[in-house]
């Protein structure tokens, strides 16, 4: 077992005293990227309107400018052709970042990513391992209809051999954009867009969050909320408007959900005998189910309830704004699960 | 434009007879067409050695041999310098050998034993040698051929952004006929395309895939070249039974390619003498198609060669032979003596390290991060790649 176990389950939770510097969620993953750039020269980003354009997304705004076309690539929209490039090239010891513009463009990339890169370790009896980072946009939220608003965690957490990373806030992003690069295994890290702008306290200089360490988003004794990415922060809005009724609940940002830091959500839901999960992804065969079952497998004797989930409903994503709220994990959902799960419904 | 019907490609009569005499009509020196012959029995003799194992059921799985194209693995090998990246499919005992993959550690791979060169997780279709700078035999059709254009990609990276200085290396990406129909080639040969990628495409073109014939699954089947023109690829095609004319014209367009750091295209043609795998009865071809191939043996070819050029006789052969025999009899003895892989190998190299290489969080004390300080667990920063 790793060092991450025998950390101390909790840490003190975020509080943004000596909070100065705030930027953008974008900002730091940029950050995060030419720090890891200037320090290793083995280190590149490439993908489709990353460099003339600042990227889709502007979170490559001026790598261009900053590192040259030979480390800050444009590529065709070939998202297979350029995954299985960025992937051989790793094999041969660089450190690729692949941006895809989207998460849901990254279908047509399944085979590079998910047949070559986290297999070819071990394929390899541990010749040739391959360490890359895939980002971009992950989600619903943006009224993009079903094509472009994949949750890909769904799928993609079913398979051995990746690192998936799903930062909720600017800080986090960061500081995981810089593990996430220097780790040698294929990471998939997955932003939000709707999070993109969101601003919050980034420190200056360099720092880096572990893989496998959750953080402690707020403390409570009724019941425990396990999420990660966006929908933490609709879990906080939920835990607040639960205070005033009465209910105290603890929200856990798990940060990565490969690995996945169990003992943080069990020592947790051992004090507060009930759990809910908010996963973005469809509900069956989902990151939420497996923490779910894993939950009720450690914590059976301390459940005072089954753990309840909150997905995105089991439907293609619609596009009217309304449908689209309604269908993603939102407030009231999250609301209505704590109550029930504690019986207060 | 209707595509000719083409029904096998157009291979060169066995240009035998017509090629001098005396050691100086060879295009390389005799001993190294010696050692090329060796490799080529060497392959034969391995791949009806695994072709038996699989009847008794020592090998399992899909296994694909190399009985016919012998020459192409060889040959490109020849022409290419060690250090010269080479990815392939899954019919890849052929260039595991060539590239110098010891027969025992081949043979106990296909065996799946402790022994094996991926100690038996990757078996036959998967042949992997890091110091050889083997970067895999691929199962899935034409997923090679991107990695292959990153492999490239790695050392003009390397030469330009690293070390500072003009790309030395070619890579080798090979496919099968039918790969050519995967739409990964073609975004790997634009990208090669566009970034001037020193890599080579090299189509082993032996007329199928699996029972399909190639006019029946490919347009322009006459001219595999053009799909490579598209992208401004230089390209060549080459007699691929004839282990001298691979090595010359891939030497030659392997230069070109490293002079010029630029892709190309290869339309290798070839045949291969045995069935798709250890189960096709090849009822969509006639024996008198076979036989009219096999009567071009590439290792024949050769050996006509050698002999007519007075540095190969019975004796000679006779004993290289009886050696190749030998060593592929040890390398079965080693694989059926080969350790099965254990279990607990069957939860290594998942990951290098499945919880990263940091164990704390160095955010700081506000953010509540610091419970312990960032450790490192690997030096990295190196200079230069494998
Ligand atoms: C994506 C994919 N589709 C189908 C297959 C099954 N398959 C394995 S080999 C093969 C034929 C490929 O023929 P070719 O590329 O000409 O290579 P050859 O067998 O002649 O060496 C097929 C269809 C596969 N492995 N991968
Ligand atoms: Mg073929």
């Amino acid at each position: 077992m790793s060092a991450v176990m025998s950390n101390p389950l909790f840490r003190e939770p975020l509080s943004m005293a000596g909070a100065e510097r705030e930027i953008e969620f974008r900002d730091a993953v940029r950050e995060a990227m030419c720090e890891e750039m200037r320090r290793d020269k083995r280190v590149y980003l490439l993908g489709e309107e990353v460099a003339q354009y600042d990227g889709a997304y502007k979170v490559s705004k001026g790598m261009l400018a900053e590192f040259g076309a030979a480390r800050v690539v444009d590529t065709p929209i070939s998202e297979s052709g350029f995954s299985g490039m960025a992937i051989g090239s790793a094999m041969l010891g660089l450190r690729p970042i692949v941006e895809f513009m989207s998460w849901s463009f990254s279908l047509v990339a399944a085979d590079p990513i998910l047949n070559n890169a986290p297999k070819m370790l071990y394929m390899s009896g541990g010749q040739f391992g391959c360490p890359i980072v895939f980002r971009g946009n992950d989600g619903a939220g943006g009224q993009l209809g079903s094509t472009h608003s994949w949750s890909v965690e769904g799928l993609f957490s079913n398979v051995p051999g990746v690192k998936i990373v799903i930062p909720s806030t600017p800080a986090d992003a960061k500081g995981l954009m810089k593990t996430a690069i220097r780790d040698d295994d294929p990471v998939f890290f997955l932003e939000s867009e709707r999070l993109l702008s969101m601003k919050g306290h980034v420190p200056e200089g360099e720092y880096l969050i572990p893989f496998g360490h959750a953080a402690l988003r707020r403390q409570g004794k009724d019941c425990t909320i396990c999420s990660w990415g966006r929908p933490v922060h609709f879990c906080l809005e939920a835990a607040e408007i639960l205070a005033k009724e009465g209910i105290d609940c603890e929200v856990i940002d798990l940060r990565t959900i490969r690995p996945l830091d169990l003992p943080t959500v069990v020592a947790s839901v051992r004090k507060t005998s009930a759990a809910v999960v908010v996963d973005q992804s469809w509900s069956f065969a989902s990151p939420g189910s497996e923490l779910a079952a894993q939950i009720h497998r450690h914590c059976f004797d301390e459940l005072d309830n089954f753990v309840h989930r909150v997905h995105s409903d089991d439907v293609p994503t619609p596009y009217a704004v309304a449908l689209e709220q309604e269908y993603l994990p939102n407030v009231r959902k999250i609301c209505e699960a704590v109550r029930s799960a504690t019986y207060r419904a | 434009m209707k595509d000719p019907i083409v029904p096998m490609p157009q291979v060169a009569p066995p240009a035998v007879a017509t090629a001098g005499t005396g050691a100086s009509s060879l295009p390389v020196p005799a001993s190294t067409a010696m050692q090329w012959l060796r490799t080529m029995h060497l392959v034969r003799e391995f791949e009806v050695r695994c072709m038996q194992s699989y009847q008794e059921k020592k090998i399992g799985g899909f296994c694909h041999v190399y009985i016919g194209q012998e020459a192409v693995a060889v040959g490109c090998v020849a022409a290419m310098q060690p250090q010269d990246p080479i990815v392939t499919a899954y019919r890849d005992h052929g260039h595991a050998l060539a590239r110098g993959m010891s027969s025992r550690a081949c043979m106990a791979e296909m065996f799946g034993r402790a022994g094996g060169c991926a100690k038996g997780k990757g078996g036959s279709m998967h042949m992997f040698d890091r110091p050889n700078n083997l970067f895999g035999g691929h199962g899935i059709v034409g997923a090679q051929t991107p990695l292959g254009a990153g492999l490239a990609f790695a050392t003009k990276y390397e030469d330009e952004v690293i070390l500072g200085g003009k790309s030395r290396r070619v890579s080798l990406s090979f496919l099968g006929d039918g790969a050519v129909n995967q739409g990964a080639f073609y975004e790997a040969q634009n990208l090669a395309g566009l970034l001037d990628l020193p890599v080579i495409f090299i189509i082993e073109n032996n007329g199928y895939s699996m029972g399909t014939a190639i006019h029946r699954g490919t347009t322009m089947s006459h001219d595999i070249c053009i799909k490579g023109r598209a992208h401004g690829l230089r390209e060549a095609t080459i007699d691929g039974m004839d282990v001298l004319s691979v090595y010359r014209d891939m030497k030659a367009l392997a230069d070109w390619c490293r002079e010029h750091s630029r892709p190309a295209i290869v339309d290798m043609k070839c045949y291969r003498f045995k069935g798709h795998s250890m189960s096709d009865p090849r009822k969509y071809r006639t024996r008198e198609e076979e036989a009219h191939h096999e009567s071009n043996d590439p290792i024949i070819t050769l050996e006509r060669r050698l002999t007519n050029a007075g540095v190969l006789d019975e004796a000679r052969l006779a004993s290289m032979l009886k050696e190749v025999r030998e060593e592929v009899r040890d390398a079965v003895a080693h694989a059926n003596a080969s350790e099965p892989t254990s279990a607990s190998e069957l939860y290594r190299d998942v990951f290098v390290e499945p919880w990263g290489r940091y164990t704390g969080s160095s955010l700081p004390d506000y953010m509540g991060g610091a419970t312990n300080a960032c450790t490192f667990r690997a030096t990295d920063g190196k200079e230069g790649l494998v």
